[in-house]
């Protein structure tokens, strides 16, 4: 039983409707996000190794689906998800290590989840079609 | 639990609106929050035209301007109106903060005035803190002794040992941090939040206090303590300018050093 349940006549405030949530917040929701979005689509790399061991055939109509639009797609969003999970799980290394917990640093090391992350995944695609 | 929107009896609708007085030049609106349990079957938003010439410089002012001039049944809490006292936290402008230090001129547009978010209202923009309390009588926010004091004098903390009492004891358990977290808001019942944590690390950190261990076992738990993870929503919320998850982040520390 939660606290509001307690009183149902009482109405609940609203929360997510009215608070501006701040850059950090909306970071760690999407980490929880990249964190789903990984262990999907470790299924992908799933398929991957089986039609690889599987056969020519089955590779072939691996290989068809992820270089068609969609696959690249989701690949990338892959990609993303992976260096944002990455970068930002340092971050929560630190965190867990007791440091960075200043206002100003956070709002600093947003920053760097970010670029890490555009720079990482800018990377990763340039090495894949140099 | 995550519910994202909220219940049927909690969607506010639009109230009644309050013009500013003839001749006011210098107006600001004021969109609050409002509930009557005797009345009311939902909330509803009033908004309230308040000539800012003849008003105090913070939120609070705007309120109280509004409940002697305009509006008397509007419901809130304030006391010491020089944030010390925490009464009128509430949630204004989007983030938590304490309506009397808040200033109105730094809210953008009309003031958004909100109770403290998912929290059950009691009326307006007073929120029912009873379960908030029962928590904090759940860390046993006291000083707990086994030795006797010394016979000469008070039991003594050196200056070094005071210091790690600092930003903790100046929270005025205003519960605007606890208020601001995703985790408290889908986990309230079982997770204590950033306000009740910060205090019991007072206690933990206390040299004085004898019942560092038993404090310890009392949070090591999936919910009390561990539905913190570090959105900082608090810290940054916080208008004493404390630090609720680091005050966290230092217990799930103490954990895993006693733990070795």
């Amino acid at each position: 039983m939660t606290h509001a349940a307690k009183s149902p006549a009482r109405p609940l405030s609203p929360h997510l409707q009215v608070y501006r949530l701040p850059l950090a917040a909306w970071l760690s929701i999407s980490h929880r996000a990249a964190g789903i979005g990984l262990t999907l689509g470790t299924l992908l790399l799933t398929w991957w190794l089986a039609a690889a061991a599987y056969g020519p055939d089955a590779y072939a109509l691996f290989s068809d689906f992820i270089s068609s639009a969609l696959g690249l797609l989701i690949l990338f969003g892959f990609s993303v998800a992976l260096f944002f999970h990455l970068c930002n799980g340092i971050r929560h290394l630190l965190w867990d290590a007791g440091k960075n917990f200043s206002i100003e640093t956070t709002k600093r090391t947003n920053i760097y989840v970010i670029a890490g992350t555009v720079v990482l995944t800018a990377i990763a695609w340039l090495i894949a079609y140099l | 639990m995550v519910e994202l929107s909220l219940p049927k009896n909690s969607k506010p609708v639009k109230g009644k609106h309050h013009a500013a007085p003839s001749g006011a030049k210098n107006v600001k609106r004021f969109d609050v929050y409002r509930y009557d349990p005797d009345k009311d079957a939902t909330p509803r938003i009033d908004s309230y035209d308040v000539d800012l010439d003849t008003c105090g410089p913070m939120v609070l002012d705007g309120l109280l301007k509004i409940k002697d001039e305009m509006d008397q049944t509007l419901a809130l809490r304030r006391s010491c109106r020089e944030g010390i006292c925490g009464s009128c936290a509430m949630n204004i402008d989007g983030g938590n903060t304490l309506a009397c230090l808040k200033p109105i001129d730094e809210c953008n547009g009309a003031v958004k005035i909100y109770p403290l978010p998912h929290m059950p209202v009691v009326k307006d923009l007073v929120p029912d803190l009873t379960h908030v309390y029962a928590q904090y009588a759940s860390i046993e926010p006291w000083m707990k002794t086994e030795t006797l004091p010394p016979s000469s004098s008070e039991r003594l903390q050196s200056p070094e040992e005071r210091e790690k009492l600092d930003g903790l004891w100046e929270c005025i358990l205003c519960f605007c941090c606890s208020t601001s977290c995703p985790s408290y808001w889908w986990n309230g019942d079982r997770y204590l939040g950033p306000a009740i944590l910060l205090q019991a690390a007072r206690w933990i950190n206390d040299s004085r206090d004898e019942a560092t261990g038993e404090r310890l076992d009392n949070l090591e738990d999936p919910f009390r303590l561990y539905r913190c993870h570090t959105i900082m929503n608090c810290t940054q919320t916080c208008p004493k300018g404390l630090n609720p998850a680091k005050a966290i982040a230092d217990i799930k520390m103490k954990l895993v050093e006693r733990a070795g």
